[in-house]
């Protein structure tokens, strides 16, 4: 009799370890979603996710990865709405998307292309759009000249676009200017080849 | 005499002006901010308003009602939602070339990530990391959760 008394006690014992540790499943020791977006000009890029030595890829629009324990990556993927639900407020307060316009200039000179001259208009409403917004001027030339003479060109036009912004209302303080001379080329070409597309500004705006 | 003082006091602010003693590099700004938002500086906190630098060795934290948004000289944008604790680890970034190396952690809370130019130029160069993993970026967008499971 004693012994399965002992018995009985013995496997109440066990039944409540087993609850402990189902309890224990039930709460995992972490809640970790990661979640790869599809990008903005719908093409979508990959986030590899490494615990404990073993790497999951997404790279599918809403794949996911959910670790519940260190070491154990769980592959999945979210609708984009409980994306939205699961992160709403970091999402909010996503910053504007930087924008770059580039213009194009006359040959050997600090003005602008009729055509460069319409964009030029729109861009000191991107910058007012932007808190605390940042403003790099970049110029460039093409390869006709020395060196020098297009580094001092590539300034100046830069500098102009600089003084076209402030004129509109732009704070100084808040642009930089660089010039890059013929060091850069949007189009590569030989020694002393006019090139329209390498006389430009880049405004880089975020 | 006193003029030569401003001088020097001049030439000193210009020094200062020139290499911000013992700052680490600016890596980015503040552009959104919204309730309870902090920078913690070598172990000093400050409110993060909108335009506050950002630093390699920084944390970012948020309270329960917080939320904030910087975007980092490469064009990276990242924002974290309420109850996050984001340590920018290291951020080196070459303008011209676009190499260098982006990490961070998020300790706590939900990050939203836009990768930019470092992560484009190289596969290895943006790195975002959490108690459970370590994160590669190959130009892309993503989300990060991590924690305890609530209560």
């Amino acid at each position: 009799m004693t012994t399965f008394a002992i018995g009985v006690r013995g496997l109440t014992g066990l039944a409540a370890l087993a609850l402990l540790l189902l309890a224990g499943c039930a709460r995992p020791a972490r809640d970790d979603l990661y979640v790869l977006l599809p990008g903005p000009d719908g093409k979508t890029g990959a986030v590899s996710v490494e615990s404990g030595g073993k790497a999951t890829v997404l790279d599918q629009p809403y794949a996911a990865a959910r670790i519940k324990e260190p070491g154990r990556v769980e592959a999945g993927a979210v609708t984009e709405a409980e994306a939205r639900q699961a992160f709403g407020a970091a999402l909010g307060a996503q910053p504007g998307r930087p924008v770059s316009f580039t213009l194009y200039f006359l040959e050997a000179r600090d003005e602008l292309t009729p055509e460069s001259k319409q964009i030029v208009a729109a861009i000191p409403g991107e910058i007012a759009k932007r808190p605390a917004a940042e403003i790099v001027v970049i110029g460039h030339t093409d390869r006709v000249g020395t060196v020098p003479y297009n580094d001092a060109l590539s300034l100046r036009r830069a500098e102009r676009m600089r003084d076209e912004l402030v004129k509109a209302g732009v704070p100084a303080d808040r642009i930089r200017v660089e010039g890059r001379g013929e060091r850069e080329p949007l189009v590569a070409t030989p020694d002393e080849v006019p090139e329209p597309q390498n006389r430009r500004v880049e405004i880089d705006v975020r | 005499m006193s003029r030569l003082l401003s001088s020097l006091v001049v030439a000193a602010l210009a020094v200062a002006g020139l290499c911000p003693a013992g700052a680490a590099q600016e890596a980015g700004h503040v552009k959104v901010s919204r309730g309870t938002v902090q920078i913690e500086r070598a172990g000093q906190k400050r409110p993060a308003e909108v335009g506050a630098t950002v630093q390699a060795g920084d944390v970012v934290t948020t309270g329960s009602d917080g939320s904030v948004g910087i975007t980092f000289l490469d064009n990276s944008l990242l924002s974290a939602g309420p109850n996050s604790v984001l340590a920018i680890d290291r951020f080196a970034f070459d303008s011209t070339t676009h190499q260098g190396a982006f990490e961070s952690s998020l300790k706590q809370g939900t990050l939203a990530v836009v990768s930019g130019k470092l992560a484009k130029q190289s596969a290895d160069a943006m790195k975002v990391k959490t108690p459970a993993a370590v994160l590669g970026v190959r130009g892309t967008e993503f989300l990060v959760r991590t924690g305890v499971p609530k209560e």
